[in-house]
């Protein structure tokens, strides 16, 4: 009991406390914080329209912050959710362009599994980089990424180039036909349901299974682990392949829900934002769903932020800044607030 | 002969000019990082450094006049940041990566909005030195015409690698960063030494900032770094905790980076995107052919094992 | 900020806060803000932010000079991804704002966003910057405008062909696409007009802003002995300014970048935004017909050349304007055979002309001879 108050009311307290920061810099730049406060929350959960704003946006975070929470879970830091996200999205690309013509179901199908087995195989090789050279996942991580947008651009301003797309060089279109579609009549695409569902998925599996338990006793002390039989490396590259595998879906998404081809927007960041909505969450996958939602709806607000006060887009990146640095700082309070304990004991 | 094929003595005097403008801030950036992991912390968070620090120095060298003035604030911008990064890691249970990559959204968010005014205007820029005054090719001037701040960068390093090894202060820091326990059971305060560190690394970092904007390319806008904050960290690695071997690796990194670009304006223009990875595959490929499973390199600080 | 501009700023506010609310409660605070109903609202958006020096800043010029007529509300929106965001921005702009007119100005934008939000809403016009928008393909309430700056490129090449001493020119290029290349290829063919063995060196830097790589290429290519460089880029700002340090010549691109080379500068191709805009505005007041595809030159003045640098001699001066005047009476013709491509292919035969208008020249993928560089990565 005592450990769900805490986990509910440092990071609420947190926030508060950088929204009070967000509100000077915004009094010191010289605009009305309450106003502002006010447009961000209209921009991100004032409506049913800005709801689905919110959603479509928070839809890719959800997933690529699984690329980052499931290998911190075992003692990893992985940025690699952009190139994963790139990966995963390209491959899928290549074989709904080479199936397109079958029956949609099919070509679905069969590019959500090339995303996942591209991009998990992607993130698997860094947690085995680490596992068997001790390279730095980190670094490792993030020279991927670097390495993933290159051979993009290669393929899409080469050999994938559809010349029809002109000036927005592109892939050939994977078909109409083969488009995830949005939920009913709302706007938002299918992409929010395989965020939500991987979450609990990944969640369940990492709090209520065997493996779950395996990955967060080596993620604890990975000598102890050791020491106890687990297979160690086995255990970080199926942690890492997952993480790979549930960031390769939101590059699916982008190509079969938003775009309908592979082009350069497929590293348009989400990869980077998923870091800071992992760490947020503290790596619980099922924490990931809200806290996605609160950068999804940050994010949305932005644009009626520009239009309102004239304040530059950067507006929205200090105000996660900020969030991201409190959260941090909040880490230590855990297990220190002393006037919860008493409650603690009495409520048992 | 040089006279009947200009073009590729053009292109290794291009990398070599290259390897020094494009690696000065991977140079700068790679020491502060080197400080600040020899005392046992790792700081992502220097892009938003190098970052603020372009931003800064472009706006304080256009508000003031002085290129120099900007470069000094662009280092004091950066040891405010660093003092941040440090006073946050020192909590229990706080991660030093997250709080990197914690600070480089809110030093690139703050950089961005702050630096709106400064993106049209133009600041002076930092004098250069004419290295290559001797020589009557305008080529070669040209490459060998050095900044200020590569010199004392140059200068810098082998200082750093005598402070390590044999100032009282550089092997306060080698303790921390070997053992916090050990250095603890000295007597040490551990917190405070990672304070000055990441300081001074964050120092180095803002100050490799400013030539950016205030010398090469020379201008402050918002595609300014790709990266190189990010990338010197990884340098670091690569260059084995050795501030003599960060500045070969800063030039090494300078000169692939200009090879792409060198090779195409000499007519071979195929496989520019290759080029472009280039610096990424070789540093990747160097990890996992020197990194092991069973030891830790040689000049790497304890307390970084764990990373 | 003055106190004025803040209570702007506020009343923006409590509107935006009213169109939002579903109630309408904050509405009866603010009267005044149903008043301007009868304002023409248009709204941009811009992929980068809105002061590059180049692209962006271009259309955010454009915008913000809309600002003196005082029936017109604008607003806009900048860096924002050729992603969903582009959709949701749209369509926030549409629903909360009452946008009546959308340029979203990014190339990116059009297939499949902008395309997606029009079926949705069709009172709404869309315009894009880009020419793409086809009759027989695309929706009525969908439009594109676009400018022939390769008009004022071939012009600047024009200059670049006087002054330069060795012959050699450098282009500086983000990517290899059709718009990208007819700049190259109409540069190189002004510069060969006024002398045939000219030859155009291109880097491409692979991205549109990449300011290390810009630097490095201009510096490569100084070293190479080009003595002219100009640049496709988003800013253009560091080629032209390297340039200068070089101490060889530069010509802009997108906007004015005389100032940052005060001795090398010869000219450069800017877009004329303000007038488009201000034409679209005046067109929705009267209550006209906004026509579907509005492209146009120098003639037209959708385009013009930035203003000669001190550098430019009188006989390339002269020749220029003479080209100019032949723009602006509609007798020149760029893209006119016999015209071979680079690898010694003929690609426009003798005899053959194809206008600025064909839309043969928007899917260029070749360059001209004289070009070094080619379009494949």
């Amino acid at each position: 009991m005592y450990r769900l108050i805490e986990s509910i009311l440092i990071p609420v307290m947190a926030l508060l406390l950088s929204l009070l920061v967000f509100s000077v810099f915004i009094m010191l730049s010289g605009s009305n914080a309450l106003e502002v406060l006010a447009t961000i929350y209209r921009g991100a959960f004032g409506s049913w329209f800005s709801w689905q704003n919110t959603l479509v946006r928070a839809a890719p975070l959800m997933l690529t912050a699984l690329c980052t929470a499931l290998p911190a879970r075992i003692g990893l830091i992985n940025i690699g959710g952009e190139g994963a996200m790139v990966v995963g999205g390209l491959c899928a690309a290549v074989v709904g362009i080479s199936m397109n013509g079958m029956s949609p179901m099919v070509v679905m199908s069969a590019m959500v599994i090339t995303g996942m087995l591209t991009a998990g195989c992607w993130v698997a090789m860094i947690g085995a980089l680490k596992h068997y050279r001790n390279v730095n996942e980190t670094i490792s991580s993030l020279l991927l990424n670097y390495i993933a947008i290159a051979i993009m651009s290669f393929l899409i301003l080469g050999p994938m180039r559809d010349p029809a797309t002109l000036n927005n060089p592109s892939s050939f279109p994977i078909g109409e036909a083969n488009m995830i579609g949005n939920i009913g009549e709302s706007s938002i695409h299918w992409g929010l349901v395989f965020g939500l569902v991987v979450c609990i998925a990944l969640w369940f599996l990492m709090r209520r299974t065997s493996f779950g338990f395996a990955v967060d006793m080596t993620g604890g002390n990975i000598r102890a682990a050791q020491i106890s039989g687990l297979g160690v490396g086995k255990l970080i590259i199926i942690t890492c392949f997952l993480a790979g595998a549930a960031t390769g879906i939101a590059g699916v998404i982008e190509v079969a829900a938003v775009h309908g081809r592979a082009n350069l927007s497929l590293n348009s960041g989400y990869g980077y934002a998923g870091i800071l909505v992992a760490f947020l969450a503290r790596h619980n996958p099922l924490a990931i769903i809200p806290v996605a939602i609160l950068m999804g709806g940050i994010r949305a607000s932005s644009g009626l932020l520009q239009r309102g006060f004239d304040l530059p887009d950067a507006t929205t990146l200090v105000l996660q800044g900020i969030i991201f640095i409190v959260i941090l700082a909040s880490e230590s309070l855990y297990g220190r607030i002393k006037w919860l304990r008493p409650m603690a004991v009495r409520h048992g | 002969m040089v006279e009947a094929d200009p073009g590729y003595a053009g292109v290794l005097i291009a990398v070599l000019g290259g390897a020094i403008r494009v690696g000065t801030p991977f140079l700068f950036v790679s020491l502060g990082e080197c400080l600040t992991e020899k005392s046992g912390r790792i700081n992502l968070g220097l892009e938003a450094n190098l970052i603020m620090g372009a931003m800064s120095g472009y706006g304080v060298a256009y508000l003031s006049g002085s290129a120099w003035l900007g470069v000094l604030v662009a280092g004091l911008t950066g040891v405010v940041l660093g003092l941040i990064h440090a006073l946050l890691c020192q909590q229990d249970k706080v991660n030093d990566i997250a709080v990197g990559i914690a600070m480089m959204l809110f030093g690139t968010g703050l950089a961005f909005y702050l630096g709106k005014p400064f993106i049209q205007p133009v600041a002076p820029r930092l004098p250069s030195i004419e290295l290559g005054a001797w020589s009557d090719s305008p080529v070669l001037r040209a490459a060998l015409e050095i900044n200020a701040l590569f010199v004392v960068g140059v200068i810098l390093a082998p200082l750093m690698a005598w402070f390590f090894r044999y100032a009282r202060w550089g092997l306060l820091v080698r303790t921390v960063g070997e053992s916090r326990d050990a250095a603890l059971a000295m007597g040490i305060n551990v917190n405070r030494v990672r304070l000055y560190a990441t300081m001074g690394g964050g120092f180095l970092a803002g100050v490799g900032g400013s030539f950016l904007s205030l010398y090469y390319p020379g201008s402050w806008n918002e595609g300014l770094s790709s990266g190189q904050g990010l990338m010197a960290v990884a340098l670091v690695i690569f260059a084995r905790w050795n501030p003599v071997y960060c500045l070969y690796a800063s030039l090494l990194f300078g000169g692939a980076a200009a090879l792409g670009p060198a090779l195409q304006s000499v007519g071979i223009t195929w496989g520019y995107y290759l080029f472009n990875a280039a610096p990424y595959v070789l540093t990747l490929g160097i990890m996992i052919a020197t990194s092991s499973r069973k030891q830790r390199f040689a000049g790497m600080p304890g307390e970084m094992s764990n990373i | 900020m003055s106190e004025q501009k803040l209570n702007a700023g506020r009343r923006k506010a409590l509107k935006t806060l009213s169109a939002l609310s579903a109630t309408g409660l904050l509405g009866s605070f603010v009267p005044g803000a149903w008043a301007s109903a009868k304002k023409v609202k248009m709204g941009f958006i811009y992929v980068g932010p809105r002061d590059d020096y180049g692209y962006n800043q271009a259309h955010f010029e454009g915008k913000s000079s809309l600002s003196n007529l005082d029936w017109v509300k604008t607003f806009d929106e900048e860096n924002v991804p050729e992603t969903i965001e582009v959709v949701k921005s749209m369509e926030s702009m549409i629903n909360l704002d009452d946008a009546q007119v959308l340029f979203p100005t990014s190339f990116g934008y059009f297939d499949p966003h902008i395309l997606k939000v029009a079926k949705k809403y069709p009172d709404v016009m869309f315009l894009h910057c880009g020419g793409l928008w086809d009759e027989k393909k695309h929706p009525k309430n969908v439009g594109s405008y676009f400018g022939y700056i390769d008009e004022p490129v071939y012009l600047a090449g024009v200059v670049a062909g006087h002054m330069s001493k060795s012959g050699k020119l450098g282009y500086i290029a983000a990517i290899p696409i059709p718009q990208v290349l007819r700049n190259i290829n109409s540069f190189t063919l002004g510069a060969r007009s006024v002398n045939p063995d000219i030859t155009t060196n291109v880097v491409f830097t692979g991205g549109w802003a990449n300011p290390v790589k810009e630097a490095e290429a201009a510096n490569s290519m100084a070293d190479q002995g080009i003595d002219v460089l100009t640049c496709h880029v988003d800013s253009p700002k560091v080629v032209v300014q390297t340039a200068e340090k070089r101490g060889i010549y530069s010509c802009g691109y997108h906007t004015d970048q005389s100032v940052l080379a005060p001795k090398g500068f010869l000219t450069g191709a800017e877009w004329n935004w303000s007038k488009v805009y201000a034409d679209y505005a005046e067109m929705i007041k009267s209550g006209k017909k906004i026509p579907n595809l509005i492209r146009g030159g120098l003639k037209e003045g959708v385009v013009k050349p930035s203003p000669y640098g001190k550098a430019v001699t009188a006989k390339a001066k002269s020749d220029a304007d003479a080209v100019l005047k032949k723009f602006m009476n509609g007798s020149m013709v760029v893209y006119k055979g016999p015209i071979k491509d680079n690898t010694g292919k003929t690609v426009i035969p003798e005899g053959k002309a194809y206008t600025q208008t064909d839309i043969w020249l928007e899917s260029m993928d070749w360059l001209v001879e004289g070009v070094i560089g080619t379009t494949k990565g």
